[in-house]
């Protein structure tokens, strides 16, 4: 394994990242901040309570959800897109580094990165309503998964599209959609029966559901599903990773 | 001597069925300047990019160091720096970090001391901290070349160093190239400019449609191919050559105040003796003669269009 490569990709990309601290800090802030007086206010004003939580603490952790995976595919599917389109990839293809060790950098600083700024929504959340974490450590555990998981599915992303409309659109027409749809906002059961099936279907609600059990101990679906479902999900983004790798697709000609 | 690069037979085929390398094989000795020439299109770069990890062979075999470079990539990498033909930079990026990141992706440990001296040596150095978008076209190809030489190579690939740069620097890469050859690295340039490979390589490599036609000792190749031209002058203009210089295949130039006379240095009779002694039994009388040797240009062209 060379360390020092996968530590100058993970520092490389790092430093594009506090080049616009401001920016990185201040956008999750303000987005979440803007979540709290919609949802919190309009809604919450309707439905008080869901099973025994208050419904602004109930839509934090499918608010953290929301930015969380949405950044660290953008940030990985950016990250390696960038340098495919602009040439400088060529260094990462000539250097004695395997391909493994390029998604390593790469995903391991989108996930940073998308952690940074859910613990900063966390952090604003708190300034909104209370709230207790019952499992913190499970907590951590499934905020660093979903930020690993889905990094490595932007970098697939990143990988297959050959111009940036493509780099948009997966996580705007299918990741975005499938988390508002997942339960972010909503607990399933206040679905008619029909559309608590089809819910179901959905790969995000199992991750949102583990993350709130996490924070309130309550859940959708059982948390050892949840665990399965994310297993599986980064399974199967390593298994295409791999593909990519055995044959150099859209990297190497 | 064992080669420290070896390319057997290596053929490419791009995904459109385009042949770019038609099975090329070269032996490079450590420590010697190979300058490869050959007009647009013709394989350079592919060659290259084969051998450094971009393009993935079709078929053949390349080692470097005595390791494949599929088998054992690590450590064939590892000894490789490229520079490469378009200037492709990270615009927001400060000169400095962007070589240290090329020396991390080798896995050599950071070293201020060799990037500074570098960054010195390429006259960076007062741009260290800019960023790359800051630079002039001429700077960025020297960020190139010293992202390159950051993780030490031993052999190092040049794809046309010098095309876009002013004159000046022209000279201090001729100068850099030079100093890394005392260092006992391996140096294989592309270009366009014939009195650049003139002027620094050992051998000479041409290459047109994807094939390899020679690899030569610049001296050597210089001798083999070069025609000699002599040229004499006359006193007194003539308007049309005398019946006996017929022969010669002369060309009267200068408003018929020289002959030209072509010959090669290899054969068994140069016919000098023969044009001169002509020249005097036709009467005219002779100011001064001179002879050139053909330029490496000049092989060059006849070699491509000889192949055409
Ligand atoms: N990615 C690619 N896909 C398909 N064909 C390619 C690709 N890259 C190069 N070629 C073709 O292969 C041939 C050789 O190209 P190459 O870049 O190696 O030439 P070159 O000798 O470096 O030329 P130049 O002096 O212009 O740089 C060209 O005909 C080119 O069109
Ligand atoms: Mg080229």
């Amino acid at each position: 394994m060379n360390w020092i490569a996968i530590a100058a990709i993970y520092r490389f990309e790092m430093s594009r990242f506090f080049r616009t601290i401001m920016q990185s800090f201040v956008s999750p802030v303000i987005s979440t901040s803007l979540y709290f007086v919609v949802f919190g206010a309009a809604i919450g004003s309707r439905i008080d309570q869901v099973e025994g939580v208050s419904y602004g603490a109930f839509i934090v952790p499918g608010l953290i959800m929301l930015s969380v995976i949405t950044q660290s595919i953008s940030n990985a599917a950016f990250g390696i897109y960038f340098p495919k389109f602009i040439g400088t990839i060529y260094e990462h293809l000539s250097a004695p580094i395997s391909f493994f060790e390029i998604v390593l950098g790469y995903v391991g600083a989108a996930a940073t990165k998308a952690l940074f700024i859910g613990v900063v929504i966390l952090i604003t959340a708190n300034f909104f309503v209370d709230l207790n974490i019952a499992h913190p450590l499970a907590m951590v555990a499934f905020l660093v998964m979903t930020c690993l998981s889905f990094a490595l599915f932007g970098f697939i992303i990143g990988i297959w599209a050959k111009n940036f409309e493509q780099l948009q659109l997966v996580p705007l027409l299918i990741v975005t959609p499938l988390i508002f749809l997942g339960g972010s906002f909503y607990s399933v059961s206040m679905l008619p029966p029909v559309w608590q099936t089809v819910t179901h279907f959905n790969p995000v609600l199992y991750l949102i559901s583990g993350f709130r059990w996490a924070f309130f101990d309550m859940a959708d679906v059982p948390i050892g599903i949840s665990l399965l479902a994310i297993a599986l999900f980064t399974g199967l983004c390593l298994g295409v990773i791999w593909l990519i790798f055995r044959t150099g697709w859209r990297i190497r000609s | 001597m064992a080669a420290i690069l070896s390319v057997k037979d290596l053929r490419k085929v791009y995904d459109g069925g385009f042949e770019a390398l038609k099975g090329v094989s070269l032996d490079i000795e450590e420590g010697e300047i190979l300058a490869l020439l050959g007009p647009n299109g013709a394989g350079k770069t592919t060659l290259i990019s084969a051998v450094c990890g971009l393009v993935t062979p079709s078929s053949g075999s390349v080692t470097v160091g005595g390791h494949d470079i599929l088998r054992d990539y690590r450590a064939a990498r590892s000894l490789i720096g490229l520079v490469p033909q378009e200037v492709v930079v990270e615009q927001f990026e400060t000169v400095r970090n962007t070589v240290r990141l090329s020396r991390g992706l080798f896995g050599k440990p950071r070293n201020d001391a060799l990037v500074e001296e570098i960054l010195r040596k390429l006259s960076l150095w007062d741009k260290r901290d800019n960023q790359i978008k800051e630079l002039s076209g001429g700077m960025k190809r020297r960020v190139l070349i010293a992202k390159a030489l950051a993780h030490e190579p031993r052999v190092l690939f040049l794809d046309e160093p010098t095309a876009g740069v002013d004159v000046a620097l022209r000279k201090d890469m001729w100068d850099i190239v030079a100093e890394m050859k005392a260092d006992g690295v391996t140096i294989i340039l592309t270009t366009h400019y014939i009195e650049e490979a003139e002027a620094i390589a050992d051998r000479i490599g041409v290459i047109t449609r994807g094939e390899l036609l020679l690899v030569q000792e610049k001296a050597e190749l210089m001798r083999q191919m070069g025609r000699k031209q002599l040229e004499v002058q006359l006193t007194a203009p003539i308007e049309t050559l005398p019946a006996s210089l017929a022969d010669f295949g002369l060309e009267i130039g200068q408003g018929g105040e020289t002959l030209i006379y072509s010959y090669d240095t290899h054969a068994e009779r140069t016919g000098i003796t023969k044009l001169l002694n002509a020249i005097s039994d036709a009467g005219l009388t002779l100011r001064d003669v001179q002879t050139r040797q053909s330029s490496l240009e000049d092989i060059f062209v006849n070699l491509v269009e000889e192949d055409a």
